[in-house]
């Protein structure tokens, strides 16, 4: 029996549809979140995922649909939304001529964190990075940064998590370590996490369900091991394979 | 709005120009060039002996030169502190937090009086130190001249950071651009007068222009015009506020085309 506030839907996504000049990205996808779950978002280049995490964040308006976030209206409420949650993309840096901490205490400052220090070094202690806390930013290994990023990220305590692709320059020690944490914090703090990723491993490992998207449709969603037994597959990797090569075909396999 | 939101970028910049020797160098460099190039001009011309030239016309070309710069450095404030986080990647950041557009753009207005600052600091005294031209001997009126400059730069900073973040980099030039659009008709070297008559309700609708013929009045002696100054507040208001509906308007476009995210991460 889920316990009643872990029931509830963090995201409600009705009909999202998203069109750029003309242009399709997102068709028709409705899906929602519970709180405390990490959901994978999948599906080859052009699938739509970048799309859904950007209407999410609030910086991509939905053409149509509706999108609710701890039960408000996203556009409504952007603000007191983006509160409560926070971001960590493989693509988007720091600040590079700012030191470690500056950067965090900006963050800090922008999400409304009281007692900044205190957790900042509480959280690069957890990822093993305390010792960078007065280094330049723009000199840390890609790693190094992914992991102040995910400290940014960590800073508000955010109900809701978004990771783009997070362990995407990191060695397969430092991404099994990342992996474990997160997998940690949310245990330990019961953060809701929307996770993409082209790792299929990381996907397998992390997250508690999946949606697969294709050309901008939501083809299949479930459990890690749900959506291989659909596709008959052995793993995630074979079947996003599978759908990017043959998406097309495919009507998602009833279970 | 939230103090502590906008106080954060407000301290984001400060570390980055506290960080960047160039940076902090470009604040000095080209208002300084500018000084030395205008000083020595109108000292040659005058020394050649243009007889027809009054005698202040050195006071008038320092003085429009120093207050153009508050006009420009206050748009720079705006939009320059934009394009750092777009060239550090740093915009998604921004605003992916819940940072409000008021907040955002109030904390480029803060660093852009910074900036301003500073440098009309720099250029007031080297302009005494090299011409003996005092810029304070304006007295009391360099407030409302100041302010006014100010507001303008501000309205035209909105206006030009709405429109990169409609056209995205490759409007990056109107940066340095915009303000030298309207720079011919503000009568800013030169009385309104000069201009072809046609120009002149052009240049009466541009705040700047009130601004630049009331520190020529000063100069000659004459006294502040209140008409002008008040007609230069209300002309203010009017484009502040329309330029902050263009930008609230372009933000909202940059949203439904997935603009903020590409400046983001281009």
């Amino acid at each position: 029996m889920v316990p009643a506030n872990m029931s509830e839907a963090v995201v409600q996504i009705e009909h999202l549809r998203k069109e750029f000049n003309g242009t399709v990205a997102v068709a028709d996808v409705s899906f929602s979140v519970r709180r405390g779950e990490i959901v994978g978002v999948l599906g080859p280049n052009g699938a739509g995922k970048t799309t859904t995490i950007q209407v999410l964040l609030g910086l991509t308006t939905p053409t149509s649909g509706t999108v609710r976030l701890f039960g408000m209206d996203l556009e409504r409420h952007r603000c007191e939304i983006l509160q409560r949650c926070n971001f960590c993309s493989a693509y988007t840096a720091l600040p590079a001529n700012l030191k470690v901490r500056e950067n965090l205490r900006v963050a800090g400052g922008l999400y409304g964190v009281t007692h900044w220090n205190d957790k900042m070094d509480r959280l690069l202690a957890l990822f093993e990075i305390a010792h960078l806390k007065n280094q330049i930013t723009g000199r840390l290994s890609s790693g190094e940064s992914t992991r102040v990023n995910l400290c940014k990220s960590l800073l508000n305590d955010p109900e809701l998590l978004l990771l783009d692709e997070p362990t995407a320059s990191l060695d397969p020690n430092i991404a099994d370590k990342v992996r474990k944490l997160l997998r940690r914090i949310q245990r330990e703090q019961g953060i809701t996490m929307i996770y993409t990723s082209h790792n299929m491993r990381d996907v397998e490992e992390v997250c508690d369900r999946v949606l697969f998207l294709h050309k901008g449709r939501l083809i299949a969603e479930g459990t890690p091991q749900e959506v291989i037994a659909r596709f008959n597959q052995k793993s995630l990797e074979e079947v996003f394979i599978t759908v990017a090569r043959s998406g097309d075909l495919l009507e998602a396999p009833s279970p | 709005m939230s103090w502590q939101r906008i106080q954060a970028l407000v301290l984001r910049y400060t570390y980055l120009y506290a960080r960047s020797v160039p940076r902090v160098t470009e604040i000095f460099f080209w208002p300084l060039m500018d000084l030395l190039v205008w000083g020595y001009v109108t000292l040659y011309l005058q020394r050649v002996g243009n007889v027809s030239a009054p005698a202040n016309a050195f006071m008038f070309l320092l003085g429009a030169m120093i207050f153009w710069d508050i006009l420009y450095r206050a748009q720079q404030g705006v939009t320059l502190s934009f394009l750092e986080d777009i060239w550090s990647r740093n915009l998604l950041n921004v605003f992916v937090a819940p940072v409000r557009v008021g907040e955002f753009v109030l904390a480029t207005y803060l660093v852009g009086l910074v900036r301003i600052g500073v440098t009309i600091g720099v250029l007031a005294g080297l302009a005494y130190a090299l011409y003996s031209f005092n810029i304070f001997s304006l007295g009391i009126s360099l407030v409302p001249f100041f302010a006014n400059l100010l507001l303008m730069g501000w309205a035209l900073g909105m206006v030009t950071t709405a429109l990169i973040m409609r056209w995205g980099q490759a409007a990056e030039a109107l940066a340095w651009g915009v303000p030298f659009l309207i720079q011919p008709v503000a009568a800013v070297f030169y009385p309104l007068d000069v201009l072809p008559r046609w120009i002149q309700p052009i240049a009466l609708a541009i705040p700047a222009t009130h601004v630049f013929e009331g520190m020529r009045q000063v100069l000659r002696g004459g006294g502040v015009s209140a008409g002008s100054l008040t007609t230069a507040f209300v002309l203010n208001a009017i484009y502040l506020v329309a330029a902050a509906f263009f930008f609230r308007y372009m933000f909202d476009v940059a949203r439904r085309k997935g603009l903020l995210a590409k400046l983001g991460t281009q």
